[in-house]
């Protein structure tokens, strides 16, 4: 497929391999921008992170003794094992709603339908602070409709953010931000397939179920590969919700509750920086290879198809 | 064609189903704005302990009397940050944008050693938590004596790898070779055929990165919270977080607040809501871009 169009782009490559200099003059002001707010700040933490620093000690080269100490500390770990449990909850979840809503939205044209595409979405346009506010809000016995709708039927309103519920609350709000985004990219990659797929389906007798769940669905799996990606790569820096949370949380959300909120609080209220630093470094390291994990299976398991 | 009448027999019934469906999450995701727009309109005392209920309006319609208490609490501090969001995100969007439509276009368009390998690096790099630099580049820029200015929150804000990544797929198939090859036959200059020829082929994603991020960055909380600490420089996202943990903190003595912080959440969400159902027929199509290739 590539091949004519190889062709046709043989002279400009030739004349561009000339000069080279070019294509990366174009590249430089990004270029330079990553390696002064990406690199080079990855390589600080690095540098930081194998230093300790104490009151009697001064700073001392500690080499990996702070990575020891981070996978031993008990309060890193359940902060790493708390985003990978919310992710493996919350994605599939997550990636329920949006697809329904994306499947039923494709094959209705009605104007109910072309208003609960907005209606879904506008909370992505919504700063995370100021949804999690407004369902904190929802969630107090003394703001929300929960004590009033309880009341109804002789119960007291449950606690959402005790440290029983807060899981559950966290997870309401996650799915309440980002579903409508999540929603609109497989929306659009539904709507990139061509029809005349699904009229050959019905004349061979599949009802719109079957054209729903063994057509569409199979057809937008790289779409759903990359939000499953970003879904990940989103759920284990988890830090704004639980941080706006945590001061009406009563104690619930602790200092360690995710690992980037144990980086915020050493750095910040304890001034560990080489300590939050290897947290910081050691969380970054923890998703990249999450995530390329994933990768690697997924398009392993695709590798027939592409 | 030939099937007219037995797919509307099909569909009629699910088609209920279907509705009930989109009606409630209708209401599921509008819910808290319901609520936020109802609950803006009470004093004090009817947010607590309101005639209507939480999701109905008290007796009192004191929206204007918030909207005025907002402008003058601490000399209009409220409308500083909004103006400081609308800074960072405008020159932090627009600068991410303009670096990635130039890197795109350049990994896209030009053929030279090492860019085979220089993109594989950008790739893992949209794999980099951002968050995870957060501290450190506050300990990079407290060295150099940034932190607490308005570049902290801008210099960052225009590191956008992924909006590289989306400019380099559409500009690899919106822009054709022989468009810039005829071009640079008749002289212009490769500034020029860029200007000219590329850039207005790639607009629809050029407007999907921008949107993209200008909400980042209006959204962010963490970078902010991080490097700034002189409360005139926050951005409107921080401001409220704070409020928000000086009303819990003196639970009664902060009842005012309370009012404040929902009357505020309700008019720093507007402009944003109102440039996406503004700009919609360029974000639905684009936000799909990297899913389709």
């Amino acid at each position: 497929m590539t091949h004519p169009a190889a062709v046709l782009r043989a002279p400009s490559r030739r004349r561009n391999l000339r000069r080279p200099w070019i294509g990366w003059l174009f590249i430089a002001p990004f270029g330079a921008i990553f390696l002064v707010f990406l690199v080079a700040p990855l390589a600080y933490a690095f540098y930081l992170s194998l230093f300790s620093k104490g009151l009697a000690t001064g700073t001392i080269f500690a080499g990996a003794g702070n990575y020891i100490k981070a996978f031993t500390d008990p309060e890193f770990l359940s902060g790493i094992w708390f985003v990978i449990r919310f992710a493996v909850i919350l994605i599939p979840i997550q990636m329920a709603v949006s697809l329904a809503a994306a499947l039923v939205l494709d094959a209705l044209t009605t104007r109910l339908s072309r208003f609960a595409r907005l209606a879904i979405f506008v909370p992505y346009a919504i700063p995370a602070v100021v949804g999690t506010l407004m369902w904190g809000f929802l969630y107090s016995p003394t703001f929300g409709p929960l004590t009033d709708l309880f009341k109804v039927v002789n119960q007291s309103a449950p606690e959402i953010l005790s440290s029983g519920n807060i899981f559950g609350g966290l997870m309401n709000i996650v799915v309440w931000q980002w579903a409508g985004y999540y929603m609109i990219i497989i929306y659009a990659a539904l709507r990139g397939i061509d029809p005349s797929i699904y009229e050959a389906a019905r004349i061979d007798g599949a009802t719109p179920r079957q054209i729903a769940l063994r057509i569409k669905v199979p057809m937008i799996s790289s779409a759903m590969a990359l939000i499953l990606v970003f879904a990940l790569i989103g759920t284990l820096q988890f830090f704004t919700e639980p941080q706006v949370l945590r001061p009406i949380s009563n104690g619930s959300i602790t200092s360690s509750f995710t690992p980037n909120i144990y980086a915020f609080d050493l750095a910040f209220r304890f001034s560990q920086f080489n300590y939050a630093s290897t947290i910081s470094f050691s969380l970054g390291i923890v998703v990249f290879i999450a995530v390329y994990i994933f990768l690697f299976a997924s398009r392993k398991r695709r590798g027939g198809l592409s | 064609m030939t099937t007219i009448t037995s797919p509307i027999k099909v569909r009629k019934k699910p088609n209920v189903a279907a509705h009930v469906f989109l009606v409630i999450l209708i209401v599921y995701f509008l819910l808290p704005l319901w609520w936020l727009f109802v609950a803006s309109t009470k004093d004090p005392q009817g947010l607590f302990t309101g005639t209507g209920g939480a999701l109905w309006f008290d007796k009192n319609f004191n929206l204007l009397a918030n909207i005025q208490e907002l402008v003058t609490y601490k000399g209009g501090i409220y409308f500083r940050w909004l103006g400081n969001s609308a800074l960072y995100s405008l020159l932090g969007g627009v600068g991410a944008t303009v670096l990635a439509v130039l890197a795109g276009y350049g990994f896209a368009k030009f053929a030279f050693k090492g860019r085979d390998f220089s993109f594989a690096i950008l790739l893992g790099s949209v794999m980099v938590p951002l968050t995870a630099l957060v501290i450190p580049t506050f300990m990079l820029m407290s060295q150099l004596h940034l932190t607490n200015t308005i570049w902290a929150v801008i210099l960052p804000s225009l590191l956008s790898p992924f909006g590289v990544y989306l400019m380099r797929v559409y500009a690899a198939d919106a822009v054709p070779d022989e468009l810039l090859d005829a071009a640079r036959v008749d002289g212009s200059g490769e500034l020029r055929t860029f200007f000219t020829v590329a850039l207005p082929l790639m607009r629809p994603a050029v407007v999907t990165v921008l949107l993209l991020s200008v909400v980042g960055t209006w959204n962010n909380y963490f970078l902010p919270l991080a490097v700034l600490s002189d409360q005139n420089l926050y951005p409107v996202t921080v401001g409220l977080g704070g409020w928000q943990a000086l009303a819990a903190s003196n639970n009664g003595g902060g009842t005012s607040l309370y009012t404040l912080i929902v009357v505020g959440s309700l008019i720093s969400i507007i402009p944003l809501v109102i440039a996406f159902l503004s700009l919609q027929k360029y974000w639905q199509g684009g936000l799909s871009l990297g899913a389709l290739k």
